[in-house]
């Protein structure tokens, strides 16, 4: 049989190694997500994964627990999972994987092993948060459709591999080129299913920090996390860092795929962007692109009763590769607000560590939250910017402790 | 590349509606949604979306699996998904 029956048929048990187990239930997720999404979320772990929050086994979409981010550096095995289409090569069929590259805006066509992009271009690293733009969905008040994504649709890790722009050079760029077509081995499970394909403009595309990865914190990367070579587009959102890339066309046209032209939009000028997306813009509404600046508490979890010696608040903050200036914490909802000490700087693009002594405390109840600036001086906001795809929720965290 | 065939699909997939037609909660038009949606994915896709949704809404979904995204599914079957989705995972919208 072929790979549909390991992954499609039996689902979630064959993802998960084994027959069908009494579900176990995540530690916590957040109150705000809708009654459904934490009805049917378990804690499930995948090959080779940590337990993570599963909201859908096929296609896949798994997120980390909040713990995850009390450091800035998320470990492979806690990097959280999403999939819009539920065929997934397994190992064994990307153990023929070869990417091609070329287009019509490129002088000639080639073809390159894992091998060749290992040992034939110059070898770059970046620290990058990779996130889902539908991160936070599931938090949106309104509630709207999709995948009700909690906090964990995100991680920070350090990726290994060319320049994209030195291996689009190996081809020639023509002077015609507008945007970078991307696609990846899984597909749909219908032909009548667009495959998901999306693209870069040149000017992103170009830039030193993207690169095609085939190392995440130094070992190759995971099964699902797009092995063996996926696309990195530091300060962008995760639907570019196409997975298991196989094609990487440089073409003289935008890229119409409802990848692209419907899904993934965003209000014309409701965020702030660095990289414009000319060629997919229209005065209605831009493709998501750039991230904003947000952070995560991942100590204290909502509920917890914590001693009158006073607590550490922890967590980590990032943006769209400015780099963060600040991180506040404030014990009461968002009144007042009180300097968090930064964690070492990994790099631009990467999540900052940040953590706050509270100091001895007064028994009562406490509202703590986090809030970030970064660099070009963008703080969090304080009401949520609603938009009908649920993107960018940036609003600061209100999680309820206790002091006794 | 990895494309594999409709037939192939719906062969395979059997196991997969079997185990997930108990997630959902009964009501007429149940079978339709398991044989219509689960093909592509999992039916926690409609609990995971509940209950916030208005009858509207779910419309509007099952128009997009079947024009944006390729779900061969007709009209009588469309309008049955609808109904039974209405029922059972829907909010009734503000008057």
């Amino acid at each position: 049989m072929n790979r549909r029956e390991l992954i499609v048929g039996a689902g979630a048990a064959a993802l998960a190694g084994g027959p069908a187990r009494a579900a176990e239930k995540p530690h916590w997720m957040s109150p705000l997500l809708p009654d459904g999404t934490r009805e049917a979320a378990v804690l499930e772990a995948l090959p080779g994964k940590q337990k993570l929050i599963r909201l859908s086994d096929r296609p896949p979409n798994y997120e980390a627990p909040i713990e995850a981010f009390r450091t800035a550096v998320t470990p492979n095995e806690q990097f959280f999972v999403r999939y819009h289409l539920s065929e997934i090569p397994p190992m064994a069929d990307l153990g023929k994987w070869s990417l091609s590259v070329g287009g019509e805006a490129a002088e000639r066509q080639i073809v390159l092993s894992l091998d060749d992009l290992r040992k034939n271009f110059q070898q770059m690293e970046v620290a990058a948060v990779c996130q889902c733009s539908g991160n936070r969905r599931g938090l949106s008040s309104p509630h709207v459709a999709g995948v009700e994504w909690g906090y964990g649709a995100m991680g920070s890790a350090t990726w290994r591999g060319p320049r994209l722009k030195d291996v689009l050079a190996k081809v020639g760029v023509k002077a015609g080129a507008v945007e970078v077509w991307l696609d990846g081995a899984d597909g749909p499970a219908l032909p009548t299913t667009p495959d998901f394909l999306k693209s870069l403009p040149m000017d992103k595309a170009m830039a030193d920090e993207v690169i095609i990865a085939t190392m995440m914190n130094g070992k190759p990367l995971p099964h699902l996390n797009g092995y063996p070579a996926r696309i990195v587009v530091p300060g962008w959102t995760a639907t570019y860092w196409m997975k298991h890339v196989t094609s990487i066309q440089l073409s003289t046209r935008p890229l119409d795929s409802f990848w692209m032209q419907k899904a993934y939009r965003v209000p014309a000028g409701m965020f702030p962007v660095d990289h414009p997306f000319p060629t997919q813009d229209n005065q209605t509404v831009w493709p998501i692109t750039d991230m904003v600046v947000n952070s995560v508490v991942a100590d204290p979890i909502a509920g917890t009763r914590l001693p009158a010696a006073g607590f550490t608040v922890q967590g980590v903050a990032w943006d769209r590769g400015h780099g963060i200036k600040q991180v506040e914490v404030s014990l009461d909802g968002g009144k007042t607000w009180q300097q968090a000490s930064l964690g070492k700087d990994l790099g631009r693009f990467a999540f900052r560590a940040f953590s706050f002594q509270t100091g001895k405390l007064p028994a009562g109840n406490y509202v703590v939250s986090s809030r970030a600036t970064n660099n070009a001086g963008e703080t969090q906001v304080d009401k949520l910017k609603f938009n009908p795809a649920g993107y960018h929720n940036n609003v600061p965290q209100q999680i309820a402790v206790t002091v006794a | 590349m990895f494309r594999n065939l409709l037939a192939a699909s719906l062969l395979c997939a059997t196991p997969a509606l079997a185990q997930e037609q108990v997630k959902l909660k009964p009501g007429p038009g149940l079978d339709a949604v398991t044989t219509s949606c689960a093909v592509c994915h999992t039916l926690d896709y409609i609990r995971m979306n509940s209950v916030f949704l208005t009858p509207d809404a779910w419309k509007a979904e099952v128009t997009k699996m079947r024009e944006a995204l390729g779900a061969p599914i007709d009209d009588d079957t469309a309008n049955t998904i609808v109904k039974y989705l209405s029922a059972t995972y829907a909010v009734q919208p503000k008057s």
